[in-house]
């Protein structure tokens, strides 16, 4: 048996953290397709929300490279 | 079968390439140490600086390609910030478009093989998110006096949940700066770590060109990211600018 317990709880942790990633592409997902639905619905209105359309990518994505971010801290930093 | 490097395993190193180091070699990185990352920043500065003058220099009324591009680019950030910040945040359009042309060239010039990408030390893009954040700070109370603070104040929620989202909003409001730093730092990080995870199995000679591919599709990917990146940073900028310049709901 190599390694300790420690180092085995910061590798499920960072491998848990990583699930982050699969919610916030849901998220991001979830937000694209919305605006792709209203914008085929309404196509002359779409144009000018691209704007508001990449707010809220970021928003939703944020929240994942917080996760990412967790994952990094226990691989590197712990 | 596979061919692995002595020791077993497959080695990864994705995190090598962001290590900081001293242009000179010494080996105590301070304050004022000139490290790669000053190096490739200086480098976009440098960029930015002759695909602006290369723009401008012409000035025909037919643009060649450059000015094209140069002025493409300065009407895309102009629109940008009159669009979603309003009319009287054009006085702040020379730090927008400052920031932007920053973060595009560093995160265009780091996909070059062997550079050093400046935007994935949190130490670059913490300074970019909080100059924002004194930027909206300072221009908020100083336009609006303590009327800023009814940013969190919603007016048009219920009476009765007001003071609830009030605490909600201020906690956002001094995460700002973090999302807005690890949103750009993260992003460039983890893409550059994954094309390096990707090179790493072209360790496996059977899998070298499912890596080779890989890593085209991930560079491709890439250079989305790179400027999806910068418009994001600088979008988000525009949006913390208007609510410093119309902080009412």
């Amino acid at each position: 048996m190599e390694g300790d317990i420690a180092q085995m709880g910061q590798f499920i942790g960072a491998g848990l953290a990583a699930i982050g990633s699969g919610a916030a592409a849901i998220g991001v997902g979830h937000v694209a397709g919305n605006f792709l639905a209203g914008a085929l619905r309404n196509p002359s209105a779409a144009g000018g929300q691209t704007a508001t359309l990449f707010i809220g990518i970021a928003f939703a994505e944020a929240l994942g490279i917080f996760a990412f971010l967790v994952a990094l801290l226990l691989m590197f930093a712990v | 079968m596979a061919d692995a490097p002595e020791g077993g395993g497959l080695v990864f190193k994705p995190m090598d390439q962001f290590k900081l180091a001293d242009l000179f070699g010494s080996s105590d990185i301070g304050m004022l140490t000139l490290t790669n990352s000053t190096l490739w920043m200086a480098f976009s500065v440098l960029a930015i600086a002759l695909f602006m003058v290369a723009g401008t220099r012409g000035r025909a009324m037919v643009p060649s390609r450059v000015q094209s591009m140069a002025e493409m680019t300065y009407g895309f950030v102009y629109n940008m910030v009159i669009d979603v910040s309003g009319k009287d945040a054009a006085r702040y359009f020379p730090y927008i478009m400052t920031l932007f042309m920053f973060i595009l060239f560093a995160n265009f010039l780091a996909l070059i093989p062997m550079s050093f990408s400046p935007t994935s030390q949190f130490a670059v893009t913490g300074v970019l998110a909080i100059s924002v954040f004194v930027t909206v700070l300072v221009i908020g109370f100083a336009k609006n006096g303590l009327g800023f603070l009814s940013l969190f104040w919603i007016t048009s929620a219920p009476a009765v949940v007001r003071p609830i989202l009030a605490v909600i909003e201020f906690i956002l409001f001094w995460m700002r700066p973090v999302s807005h730093a690890v949103r750009l730092g993260g992003a460039i990080l983890a893409g550059h770590a994954l094309l390096k995870v990707f090179a790493g199995f072209a360790q496996i000679t059977l899998a070298a060109p499912l890596a080779l591919l890989g890593v085209i599709a991930i560079y491709a990917l890439e250079v989305l990211v790179a400027g999806i990146q910068a418009y994001v940073f600088t979008i988000l900028t525009c949006v913390y600018l208007k609510d410093a310049l119309h902080p009412h709901h």
